[in-house]
């Protein structure tokens, strides 16, 4: 079975230098470790917004950078979804309007916003449809942010310290949110956070960084397999 | 020019013809002007604040250069340029069937090149001002550059480049040195701050008080307008 | 994530104010000379020094005081907490915008001694205010001031206050925190603000030709000489000292709006 993700790759920015190499076969990774320890720079690289020094990312099995051979897929055509810290969605359109932008199958519009509209019912968020990201609590933003991240079938979700922003009580419920619907979409996934109990509850695999280096890597028991319900099986993530 | 609205309509509303008339000829040059300016500085706006390639800073240097020449300058390159033997005049007589200086158009023209500079530096700051991560966000979800810069970026810099189409618009109105060397005190092309100046040089005094009333209220109203749209500032 | 600067364009601070003094020299120093070569005979030159002089006589006293009325009054409207401080740059700001004719008009109201408010201004100052280089002085001025004004503004905004809050815990008064602090952290926005004020005192047009009056040797400043000598050779060295200074100043502005990242 092809991995859904192979990263190795080199950046220096400034005084900070940043070497990692790891692969993800299936389920969720995450990126654990403190502040400024190159987990969401990782983040950035692994989707194309920055270009490493050196080194490779294979996204299920295809390359999208290789530094090499002067391969670059721009992050448009990588198929990911992306999921940030405060959300990050356009503040001139509704939630509606903001995941059905990241729909990319369904013929028409109205196709699409129905598309959209199921993704923020699985994430417990069909109520906000019409409102502006404006109004949103916290916890209500990033249920939208996380319908849109995976809205688009990505072949790979990348989540950005999703909950760092948010209050411990509203954390608490959000945490198993996300794993519930990220494993039952069948998605690969990459959350970097620096919160322990985060790390446990949501992450099949924990990889632990530290100053710009892997230096720990573990499985996270689960009492119970996965079950993976819904939208489509990892290899079909797969472009031509 | 007074076709705009009959001159009957005008006496019962009080304003005299000699208010109209020049108002008018400013309204509609600054108008059309403004829309070249628009478009074609937004467009360039971006390319600047967005864009990567060397002589970037020499670009917009050249582009803000009316802001820093005086108008008789401007005023001069337009006139012999215009009008002067050259390509851009051949250009003209085979578009138009006559050179442009003296006419309406050549205040439009001397107006763009004065209010261009607003318009591109203020949409660039406003646009380079935009987070960029809604962009990143934007290309994770797949959406090709243009639709970014059409439902993303431009969206969120919305109030900057307000400012600057606004800012361009008040200073194609309030253009003089320049627009009264390219098209001198034509009757059929005179726009109001150049009947402020005869009004002053020759005319009725009152006159003189009223056009410079207007005008001051304009200029002001249109100042108030940007301010209310917050803080865009590209200087 | 924060984008890479590309390192062509990071000067570090001095090295960029003598790029600015070089350039302003050179524009000067540039003028001068090919206004030599292009006058060739004495009697030219003497054509066109005139204005030239009787210009940097208007312009740098009116940056002067444009520029110290623009940064006192951009760190009242920065630093003070009244209702009406954003109309007060509406109304500080109207030149920008406001077509010279109408700040002729104004001014002559203001000034001439004709006038009731005139006639009494003249009195209290002493001597005439129209038609002679004072008024011209004041006419750049008015074309300066508000860019002075917002520039200084903003970049007195822009000034981290918990700088200035611990230059207050040191125990340094307000006016010294605004003068060892506040304007020395704000001092590329003023300068650009001085810069761009200094080629629009230059350039100034419509008001100086109705306040002054274009009177040959004591009001003509270069951009209204330019008119006069629209047809003779001299004009060439008119507007190529005007548009390299326009050149300097642009290019100034721009060099001090490169932003550290």
């Amino acid at each position: 079975m092809t991995a859904a993700l192979e990263v190795a790759v080199a950046r220096r920015i400034g005084e900070f230098d940043l070497d990692v190499a790891f692969t993800v076969e299936s389920g969720i990774a995450v990126l654990f470790g403190p502040s400024g320890a190159g987990k969401s720079l990782t983040l950035s690289l692994i989707a194309g917004l920055i270009r490493p020094d050196t080194g490779t990312v294979l996204i299920n099995g295809r390359t999208v950078t290789d530094c090499a051979r002067r391969i670059h897929v721009s992050t448009q055509d990588r198929r990911i979804g992306m999921v940030f810290q405060d959300g990050v969605l356009l503040p001139h359109r509704s939630v509606l309007d903001n995941v059905a932008l990241a729909v990319r199958q369904g013929g028409g519009r109205r196709e699409r916003r129905a598309i959209a509209r199921s993704w923020l019912e699985r994430v417990g968020a069909e109520g906000l449809a019409d409102r502006r990201p404006g109004s949103l609590s916290g916890g209500q933003r990033q249920r939208a942010a996380l319908a849109r991240g995976l809205a688009g079938e990505p072949a790979l979700v990348l989540l950005d310290e999703p909950l760092s922003a948010l209050d411990s009580a509203v954390r608490a419920e959000l945490r198993q949110l996300i794993r519930e619907v990220i494993v039952s979409s069948g998605v690969p996934a990459v959350l970097v956070t620096h919160d322990a109990e985060e790390a446990e509850e949501i992450g099949d695999e924990i990889i632990v960084y530290d100053d710009g280096r892997v230096v720990g890597r573990r499985s996270v028991e689960r009492p119970t397999p996965p079950r993976t319900r819904g939208n489509a099986p990892p290899e079909s993530g797969v472009s031509p | 020019m007074t076709a705009l609205v009959p001159h009957s309509w005008l006496n019962t509303l009080g304003i005299p013809p000699w208010v109209w008339d020049p108002l008018s000829v400013s309204l509609r040059a600054a108008f059309e002007a403004t829309i070249v300016v628009a478009v074609v500085g937004i467009a360039l706006g971006y390319v600047l604040a967005k864009g990567r390639f060397p002589g970037r800073g020499a670009i917009e240097t050249f582009f803000s250069l009316p802001m820093a020449l005086p108008p008789t300058v401007v005023g001069y390159y337009l006139l012999t340029r215009l009008g002067g033997p050259g390509p851009i005049r051949n250009a003209e007589v085979s578009l138009f069937g006559h050179p442009l200086t003296f006419t309406f158009t050549g205040i439009v023209i001397a107006q763009i090149v004065e209010s261009f500079p607003y318009c591109v530096r203020f949409s660039r700051a406003a646009i380079a001002g935009v987070d960029p991560r809604f962009e990143q966000a934007a290309r994770a979800m797949g959406l090709p550059q243009w639709r970014i810069a059409l439902l993303v970026t431009l969206p969120l810099a919305r109030r900057g480049i307000v400012a600057g189409v606004a800012m361009a618009f008040g200073r194609a109105l309030g253009d003089f040195g320049a627009t009264m060397i390219v098209s001198g005190s034509v009757p059929m092309a005179t726009t109001i701050s150049i009947a402020l100046y005869n009004a002053v040089a020759y005319g009725p005094h009152h006159q003189a008080m009223v056009l410079a009333l207007v005008q001051l209220g304009v200029a002001f109203a249109i100042l108030f307008g940007v301010s209310r749209l917050g803080k865009v500032r590209p200087w | 994530m924060k984008r890479k600067v590309s390192p062509a364009w990071s000067l570090g601070g001095k090295q960029k104010v003598a790029v600015i003094v070089v350039a302003v020299l050179a524009g000067f120093g540039l003028g001068f000379e090919v206004a030599h070569l292009f006058g060739g005979s004495i009697a030219y030159w003497g054509v066109v020094s005139g204005p030239f002089l009787l210009t940097l006589r208007v312009a740098l006293p009116a940056t002067l005081l444009a520029g110290v009325a623009g940064i006192a009054s951009g760190y009242v409207l920065a630093k003070g907490r009244f209702p009406g401080r954003n109309l007060l740059e509406t109304v500080g700001s109207l030149p920008i915008i406001l077509p010279p004719t109408v700040i002729g008009y104004y001014l002559l109201e203001a000034l001439s001694p004709g006038t009731p408010v005139g006639g009494f201004v003249t009195r209290v100052v002493g001597h005439e205010l129209v038609y002679n280089v004072t008024g011209c002085i004041i006419c750049s001025t008015v074309a300066a001031y508000p860019f002075c004004l917002r520039a200084a503004r903003a970049s007195i905004e822009g000034v981290d206050p918990r700088i200035e809050q611990a230059a207050r815990t040191m125990g340094l008064p307000s006016w010294r925190v605004a003068l060892v602090v506040t304007l020395p952290l704000a001092r590329r926005g003023i300068a650009a603000g001085l810069t761009i004020g200094c080629a629009r005192a230059l350039g100034e047009y419509g008001a100086t030709l109705m306040v002054g009056g274009d009177i040959n040797g004591k009001t003509r400043t270069l951009s209204l000489a330019i008119l006069d000598s629209f047809t003779t050779p001299e004009r060439n060295a008119m507007l190529l000292i005007l548009v390299l200074m326009g050149i300097t100043a642009m290019t100034g502005v721009g060099l001090l709006g490169r932003t550290r990242t």
